[in-house]
């Protein structure tokens, strides 16, 4: 047992740290537009600077990083308060994807301008009727030569207004059992066939939007992992959300729980600060915890990568953890405001509010309740 | 950057498995909660044999000199075996000894506990008193003690009681000293018992006053403790899937049902939190003593909860049968709540967390 970084990773987290400091643009500006803009411009950056998808083999831009050094810089990014890369679905789920389902020739296309943020990625996978069970996408390809022609409807697809390459899940054989009629395509936005709705969420913002697809056309190399394997492919994609994401996760959890301690010390509720009521000290203290957790578990699920190859079963509880740990401290934050909860006056009411994704985005916690009670523990299936 | 054990490590751990689970089967367990010893001395020797008796105490002196990262592993497996031993609480004694034992003290003691010959234990909780672990009110008088501890783990089995005393000072009681009286205490968890020791008068031989190395041996006393309790939770989660993928109603085996799959997939959530905190907070004691206090006292709180969440989460999975005498999950549960509240419970050590972290 060693948890400490050694020299090497001493010095990766070292060099990484000067860069941020040295190059961090300062506060994004408000607006999805003018956000956009900014986001791209730092990830320009970041990528000029070989700081854009650093686990990345280095042939195809990225920089060969171990897992231990990725989990570094998704801490760094975090703490060092980065503006997040504009592309980050590109960068955290497609890019790993067709590493590892593409081909030579997909990779040589599609990685590059993920990088640089050039072109911007999507993933539609949800659709009206098919959420939580993804494998009754009804979104249908029909063969026409060399091209699919694809049409159906997804929803809750985040920066779709952006993006350029779409990662959809469509059924391209519907007398296949349900998990094996899918095949996963690149489909490209920019054509009329696909009209692009923004839906507005509960904090007022439009990050997510829906799809209207209607005859889009896909050429055939645009597959990726080779008809009929979609659901295979859309499960790495999956795991990337769950699994990459957990670093900058944990450490943004620690850095709103340090604000967190700065307001209850700051906020006087009936004649103290509010740090001083017993019970807030002890949610803050059990929260430290939580988020104390959610690192070790972290690094014990790299330990177990590295040992084994596959996530071990501490991985898997990760996002969910997560979730609640972010949700039950923008609850204590609302408790902390007193009467002001009632105002929508500072940062914390967004981020109450966006924390009630997190226990639905990229999975709800009854599905992740569900995998770990069947592949990790196994107990019994539901059907 | 690695959270595995080393080689030494894992082999000190598998030994302590086959060992543990071969020494003490569910009967043997059973049959030491309902003795008045609780133990026997061909087990007591067993355990010396492998040197675990000597663990923390320093080669020269004895022991094997190793650290608290070996504890929480030998710790947690005894939890997982539900050992009924005095070892934690002679480990204990022994590591307030090798943190502030007077020079007479050592000499006189750290051998026979290393070897296993004597044994010890801390009388800690004062008859009326706080519910604070280090707030006792008693005060020696010249050389001499005179006071009512209660909850003592193992007393009967003990030769030196380390008594702790106001403002952080520790004596060291002879349990041969006729004025000292140990009587049997009903406790809750009968696979460690418990005993109120009476100080009349007895000689008080003072431990130095080296508050941030008395400090150090209560954290790694509170992190086995925590360990303990990550072995204990992991055993009652392992019977409460078992028995859902073999309980049938309503057609199907009941770990079909969401309403107990989740409670599992719960009770993992948090046995693998307390392990990681335990692991961490082993490892913070011997490489990174800074940190310790802190991660001692998230680990005690974390598992304290969830020792206790896990095994009554355990027990609701089993229906009536696991309300039975018959069913060997209350011994977890009763050892696991016990625990609890040993060395500082759950919100103790969460004030102390607030308190450390600047809150
Ligand atoms: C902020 C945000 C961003 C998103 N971005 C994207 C995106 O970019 N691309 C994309 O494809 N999707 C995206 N999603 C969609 C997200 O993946 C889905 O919302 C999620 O998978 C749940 O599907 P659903 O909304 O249809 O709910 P449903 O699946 O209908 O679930 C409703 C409720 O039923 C429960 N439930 C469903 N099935 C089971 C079961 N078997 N056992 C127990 N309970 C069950 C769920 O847990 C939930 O509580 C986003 C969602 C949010 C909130």
């Amino acid at each position: 047992m060693d948890l400490t970084l050694s020299p090497s990773e001493l010095a990766f987290r070292d060099e990484l740290r000067a860069w941020l400091l040295a190059n961090h643009p300062g506060r994004e500006p408000v607006g999805d537009e003018a956000a956009f803009a900014f986001r791209r411009d730092w990830q320009r950056q970041l990528h000029a600077a070989g700081w854009a998808g650093v686990s990345w083999p280095t042939k195809y831009g990225g920089r060969g990083a171990t897992l231990i050094e990725q989990a570094i810089y998704n801490e760094e990014v975090v703490r060092a308060k980065a503006p997040q890369a504009a592309n980050v679905l590109g960068l955290a789920m497609g890019g790993p994807t067709v590493i590892a389902h593409g081909t030579e020739e997909q990779r040589r296309r599609y990685l590059q301008p993920i990088l640089s943020a050039e072109e911007i990625w999507c993933q539609g996978f949800s659709e009206p009727d098919s959420g939580s069970d993804l494998a009754s996408v009804k979104t249908r390809a029909t063969r026409h030569g060399d091209e699919w022609v694809v049409t159906g409807q997804k929803v809750w697809t985040t920066f779709a207004h952006h993006a350029k390459w779409c990662m959809l899940v469509a059924r391209t054989d519907s007398d296949a059992p349900k998990h094996k009629g899918l095949s996963y395509f690149l489909m490209d936005m920019d054509q009329e066939a696909v009209q692009v709705r923004p839906l507005v969420q509960i904090t007022g913002e439009a990050e997510f939007n829906e799809l209207f697809i209607e005859e889009a056309r896909i050429p055939h190399e645009n597959i990726i992992g080779g008809e009929g394997n979609g659901w295979a492919v859309a499960i790495t994609t999956l795991m990337h959300e769950r699994a990459t994401l957990a670093f900058g996760l944990q450490v943004s959890a620690q850095i709103a729980l340090n604000e967190l301690i700065e307001k209850a010390r700051s906020t006087r509720a009936n004649g103290q600060p509010a740090s001083e009521d017993p019970v807030i000290r002890q949610r803050l203290a059990q929260l430290l915890i939580e988020a104390e957790v959610l690192r070790l578990n972290a690094y014990r699920g790299l330990t177990a990568i590295m040992r084994d190859g596959v996530p071990g079963p501490e991985g898997s509880l990760g996002k969910w953890h997560w979730s609640e740990v972010s949700q039950s401290l923008t609850e204590l934050a609302m408790e902390i405001a007193g009467p002001r909860a009632m105002l929508a006056e500072d940062e914390w009411t967004y981020r109450f509010l966006r924390a009630r994704a997190n226990s639905i985005e990229g999975g709800t916690t009854e599905i992740l309740k569900n995998i770990v009670a069947e592949r990790v523990l196994g107990l019994p299936r539901m059907r | 950057m690695n959270f595995d054990f080393n080689d030494d490590q894992r082999a000190i751990k598998r030994t302590a498995h086959d060992f543990l689970t071969a020494r003490y089967p569910a009967a043997t367990v059973r049959a030491l909660a309902g003795d008045d010893r609780g133990f026997t001395d061909e087990q007591w020797n067993e355990l010396a044999e492998l040197g675990w008796t000597g663990l923390v105490v320093p080669e020269a002196e004895g022991g094997l000199g190793l650290g608290a990262v070996e504890l929480v592993v030998i710790q947690e497996e005894l939890g997982y075996a539900l050992a009924p031993t005095p070892f934690f609480s002679s480990v204990a004694a022994t590591l307030l000894l090798v943190a502030a034992g007077t020079e007479a003290q050592r000499e006189r003691w750290l051998g026979p506990l290393a070897s296993g010959e004597a044994r010890g234990t801390i009388a800690l909780w004062d008859e009326h008193g706080a519910w604070s672990p280090d707030q006792s009110e008693v005060e020696a008088s010249g050389d001499t003690l005179t006071a009512t501890k209660i909850a003592v783990a193992d007393a009967a089995a003990a030769d030196v009681l380390i008594v702790a005393a106001a403002d952080g000072r520790h004596y060291l009681v002879e349990a041969a000293d006729p004025g000292v009286r140990i009587e049997p205490e009903r406790s809750l968890d009968p696979t460690r018992k418990l005993f109120k020791v009476a100080l009349d008068g007895v000689a008080a031989d003072s431990l130095a006053l080296e508050p941030a190395r008395i400090a150090h041996a209560y954290q790694t006393i509170v992190t086995a403790l925590a360990a303990e309790i990550v072995g204990v939770a992991q055993h009652a989660m392992e019977m409460a899937v078992s028995y859902a993928g073999d309980r049938k109603q309503f057609d199907r085996p009941i770990g079909a049902y969401q309403a107990v799959s989740h409670r599992c997939s719960q009770m993992l959530l948090e046995v693998e939190g307390a392990r990681s905190l335990a692991y961490w907070a082993g490892w913070a004691l011997d490489h990174e003593p800074d940190a310790a206090a802190r991660a001692a006292s998230m680990a005690k709180a974390y598992a304290s909860d969830a020792g206790f969440r896990v095994t009554a989460s355990a027990m609701q999975v089993h229906g009536g049968i696991g309300f039975t005498w018959e069913h060997d999950l209350h011994f977890f549960l009763k050892r696991a709540e016990a625990n609890a509240h040993a060395f500082g419970d759950a919100r103790w050590h969460r004030d102390r967390v607030a308190e450390l972290s600047g809150v």
